[in-house]
Order: C-alpha cells, then sequence, then structure tokens
C-alpha cells in the first residue's frame, strides 16, 4: 500500500496504520485523522459531495507537505490518503496516520497535515445540496506562499 | 505549436470540457496560453486572480514558458479535505 494515494477508492485506516507503523519498536505514538462528510454546510442540508483532483499533481503536493512535515518533526512519518468522486454524507474524504516516538510530534505532524491538504493540494468539493450544487473554492494554492505554512505550522503547535 | 490545456472544478464546467487543445504562437507563456482561453470564453476571465497554474503536473507561474506538447494546467481555489 502506497503512503500517499488520491482516488476513489474507500479509505482504510487500519491498513494505513499498518503501513505507516511498521511494528517499529521505538514508536510511541499514533495519531489519525478522519474527514467525513458532513450533512450541512453554510446553512444547507448538504445530500454529497462529489470530489474532483488533478491526481498527478494533488500526489505530488501531498509529497511536498509529508516532506515538509518531516523536517518540521524529524521523528515522525505520514501517511495520507484522498479519495474522489461522489462520497456519501459519513463517509470518509481523507484519513491521515502520523506515528512518532512521542506524541506531541504526532499529533502536531497530523494536525498540520490535514491545514496545509487545505491551502494547496488540488483538490475540490463540488456540494451537492437540497436545491442546487456549488463548487466550493478555498485557497488560493501556492505552495512557496511562506506566510500559509507557517500558519499551518502554528495552528498545529498551538 | 500544440498545447494541452486541462480545467479543473468550475473552471471546467464553465468551460464545458476539463481538457482542450489549443493552437498557440511561439514563444508561448503560460500566460498567454490562458489569454488565448479567456479570449475564447470571457467567462474565466474572473480566475486570473484567484487560480493557481500547472505545467506537467508542476506547481508553475503564469510567466513561465511553454513547450510543444505541454500540459498547462489553471486550478481554481482548492477545497480538498
Amino acid at each position: 500500500m502506497a503512503l500517499i494515494a488520491v482516488g476513489p477508492a474507500a479509505l482504510d485506516l487500519q491498513s494505513l496504520t499498518q503501513e505507516v507503523s511498521q511494528s517499529r519498536e521505538g514508536d510511541g505514538a499514533v495519531a489519525s485523522f478522519i474527514g467525513l462528510v458532513r450533512d450541512h454546510n453554510q446553512g444547507r442540508r448538504v445530500s454529497f459531495l462529489d470530489y474532483e483532483a488533478y491526481e498527478p499533481l494533488a500526489v505530488r503536493a501531498l509529497t511536498r507537505i509529508t516532506e515538509e512535515a518531516s523536517q518540521a518533526w524529524p521523528d515522525t512519518r505520514l501517511g495520507v490518503h484522498h479519495r474522489t468522486g461522489r462520497i456519501e454524507i459519513s463517509e470518509a474524504s481523507v484519513i491521515i496516520v502520523a506515528v512518532s516516538p512521542h506524541r506531541a510530534n504526532a499529533f502536531a505532524a497530523c494536525r498540520y497535515t490535514i491545514e496545509r491538504i487545505k491551502q494547496i493540494v488540488p483538490i475540490w468539493k463540488h456540494e451537492h445540496f437540497e436545491g442546487g450544487d456549488v463548487w466550493l473554492e478555498g485557497a488560493t494554492a501556492d505552495p512557496d506562499d511562506e506566510s500559509a505554512r507557517q500558519a499551518a505550522y502554528r495552528i498545529a503547535c498551538a | 505549436m500544440r498545447v494541452t490545456v486541462r480545467l479543473f472544478a468550475r473552471l471546467r464546467d464553465l468551460a464545458g470540457s476539463g481538457e482542450l487543445v489549443r493552437d498557440v504562437q511561439a514563444p508561448a507563456t503560460v500566460q498567454s496560453v490562458w489569454k488565448t482561453l479567456v479570449a475564447e470564453m470571457p467567462a474565466l476571465g474572473e480566475y486570473e486572480r484567484t487560480m493557481s497554474v500547472a505545467v506537467n503536473a508542476d506547481y508553475s507561474r503564469m510567466s513561465a514558458s511553454v513547450s510543444e506538447g505541454d500540459e498547462v494546467a489553471f486550478l481554481p481555489p482548492v477545497s480538498g479535505g
């Protein structure tokens, strides 16, 4: 299993956790994050989300994020899978696993990764709600925007 | 020369297609490819200030040069997670 993946397959946290952890005896902490599709957004009743990705660049951007995290928390290893296509309410759209000798770094790397995903990874939510649909647009993706990267780091360490 | 243009999310909807092939005059930049598209589809123009761009599936800049056969992508603000 790849540590980084973007595609339509359902997400499997247990398998990704095994892949990242590899049962190394020096590890003391696994932190994981699951992003779920929620039934409401900005006052709308959401029916489902359809995720679109520029897959080769999304994989490249996720790789960059895990490299950034490895520099910030050198003892920490990461795995990230992001799902694409139609995802129903309560299903997972993204899973992140961070493994480290110590909990603080595992938590921080996990949080940093989801914040950075929302900043730079070329993936888009097409929200289908009661009465219509809308493309959600968040951050202008600029991986070299150092102030954005530092903002993600501050949130991760808060 | 010929380039492939990739459009995503609302940009794709506005253009009616996620993949277009266009002939552009050499020497070309990402900017000149974009201008060709906006001349054809003015509705795309609103994204100029907020989009980011990629050449051959790597982040790039509007000023970057583009070669025959390149894939040039225009990316609206992202909303993954």
